[in-house]
């Protein structure tokens, strides 16, 4: 599955500085993985050290939070727009 | 300091009008970024996310150089608003002459009649009234300080997320100080709050749908090049902005006569600003302005959008996100940043989170009104109608100073007492007024 994936100012260095980048995997997790295959020290930075994602990093399949659905499992169907946004607050 | 603030800003990689400046920034005590998770540091400057982990980054000051009873004189011989306690705010120290709305120094009203009708003792019982801030909220605290740090980062539009609040707050702060301001809301907020936000002439952009919603759109617009060069108060700007919430400590305690309350009952949105009035408390205590002793800290929330009171119930740490059901909609973040930070507190200081159905929100609303003759709006609703039902409980001690907040007026939120009404319609004369048993 391919997806496109929308890259945080902060994470941008890892990507050279691109905004947006495509990456493959069926599920979030996989994703993620694949993302490291080509930006080394990606990961680590929106996964904790258990492999879980950082409790200050919200990501959306398309316009769902991951976290109401199933986390690092979320499918993620070929041409979906993931998103990773650092979490703020306010009001 | 000021040498090294300069170096720090031109080498660091932030986005936006800061990155292409080299010129020194002069924000008073405020000494650096500092990430609230891992402790990364970073110098000043419009970024609000640890590249390290993500967490929060707020702000480090230098208050090394404080005599106390200096201090306590400056602040006590300072205007009667929030600008009294600039040495402890990450503002420049002429702050003061520069146009601002200049909110704060609102009252704190001792509540006897509430306090006869809930059981606690006379004397007791206090409400901090933030309705009587410029626009009506304590939002203008907040936003009196992004607008500092904007200024500082030479922004020239300022925009926010928003429940409407702090979209009013921002228009009117943009209008005095001279920014162009272009602001997001839900689109299905109470009208008081859209014409609020309107009035002062800045764009105001309602997004389908909620305002976590809102919250996403605006974190992917701040990477996008539309909105380049733009100051989002509580984005990129949210380390300073929500300093301003220590405020509400301050002057709770120097209102008591520099005392700390002993307990605290606050609404929680985001959680930012019981973090911060926290935050607030602990200065005053390290600077020696209180006595060092005990408080407790409760937080309130409405049943429908709960998402903080359900973890503290259930003995979480980590805060599930809710999607929004209540009348209570500046409090009705469903994924609130700062919860983790808020259940930390509520269970270090002995405290707790509590909340309330939208039916016992609009009931407290009321009991408010005519004990007090204070309108609140629905948050106030909510924090008076949790401070009932923890004396009720037993969770808040009645024999305890207590300080419950209202952070906004009730005009913002008629619909949620629409029932209330006219007592009786009569006809200009006297046969009629005895007719429907008024006398």
């Amino acid at each position: 599955m391919s997806v496109t994936v929308r890259i945080p100012t902060i994470l941008r260095t890892y990507t050279g500085g691109q905004a947006e980048v495509a990456a493959e995997g069926a599920t979030l997790g996989e994703v993620i993985q694949d993302l490291e295959k080509n930006h080394t020290g990606i990961a680590a930075r929106v996964l904790d050290d258990q492999g879980k994602l950082r409790r200050f990093v919200n990501v959306y399949v398309n316009d769902d939070d991951v976290r109401f659905e199933q986390g690092l499992e979320t499918a993620t169907p070929d041409g979906a727009g993931v998103s990773i946004i650092p979490a703020v607050a306010g009001g | 300091m000021r040498k090294m603030r300069r170096k720090g800003l031109a080498s660091m990689a932030v986005q936006t009008v800061a990155s292409t400046t080299d010129s020194a920034v002069d924000l008073g005590p405020a000494a650096a970024l500092s990430c609230r998770e891992c402790g990364h540091r970073v110098p000043l400057g419009p970024v609000f996310a640890c590249e390290e982990c993500f967490g929060p980054l707020e702000i480090a000051y230098d208050f090394s150089a404080y005599d106390t009873e200096e201090l306590r004189k400056r602040i006590e011989a300072g205007p009667a608003n929030i600008w009294r306690y600039a040495p402890l705010l990450p503002v420049p120290a002429d702050v003061a002459t520069k146009p601002n709305l200049n909110p704060g120094w609102t009252k704190l009203v001792q509540a006897d009649n509430l306090a006869r009708e809930l059981g606690v003792d006379a004397g007791k019982l206090f409400v901090k009234d933030d309705s009587g801030n410029p626009t009506h909220s304590f939002k203008d605290r907040v936003v009196a300080q992004a607008i500092e740090a904007a200024r500082a980062f030479g922004f020239t539009t300022l925009s926010c997320s928003s429940t409407g609040n702090l979209a009013g707050a921002v228009g009117a702060a943009a209008a005095r100080a001279g920014f162009r301001s272009c602001v997001f809301i839900p689109h299905d907020l109470e009208q008081g709050k859209v014409v609020m936000a309107a009035v002062y002439g800045g764009e105001l952009v309602g997004i389908e749908g909620n305002y976590d919603d809102v919250n996403r759109f605006c974190s992917e617009l701040i990477g996008d090049p539309a909105g380049e060069g733009w100051g989002f108060v509580n984005v990129n700007l949210r380390p300073y902005y929500a300093e301003g919430s220590k405020t509400l400590a301050y002057e709770i305690c120097e209102q008591l006569g520099w005392r700390l309350p002993d307990q605290i009952v606050i609404p929680i949105a985001s959680g930012s600003q019981l973090t911060k009035i926290d935050k607030g408390l602990q200065e005053l205590i390290k600077l020696g302005l209180v006595e060092d002793k005990p408080y407790k800290i409760f937080g309130a929330q409405a049943e429908g959008c709960s998402p903080v009171s359900t973890a503290y119930k259930a003995g979480h740490d980590v805060v599930r996100p809710q999607k929004p059901d209540t009348i209570a909609k500046s409090l009705a973040i469903g994924n609130p940043a700062d919860g983790p930070y808020v259940l930390d507190i509520a269970r270090r200081t002995g405290g707790a989170v509590e909340d309330v159905t939208d039916e016992q929100i609009v009931d407290a609303i009321k009991l408010l009104a005519r004990s007090e003759g204070i309108f609140a709006e629905t948050a106030g609703g909510v924090t008076v109608g949790v401070t009932k039902k923890l004396l009720e409980s037993g969770a808040l001690d009645p024999s305890s100073t207590t300080v419950v907040l209202n952070t906004g007026d009730g005009l913002k939120t008629l619909d949620a007492v629409a029932g209330t009404g006219l007592t009786a319609t009569i006809r200009p004369s006297l046969e009629s007024f005895r007719e429907a048993g008024l006398v």
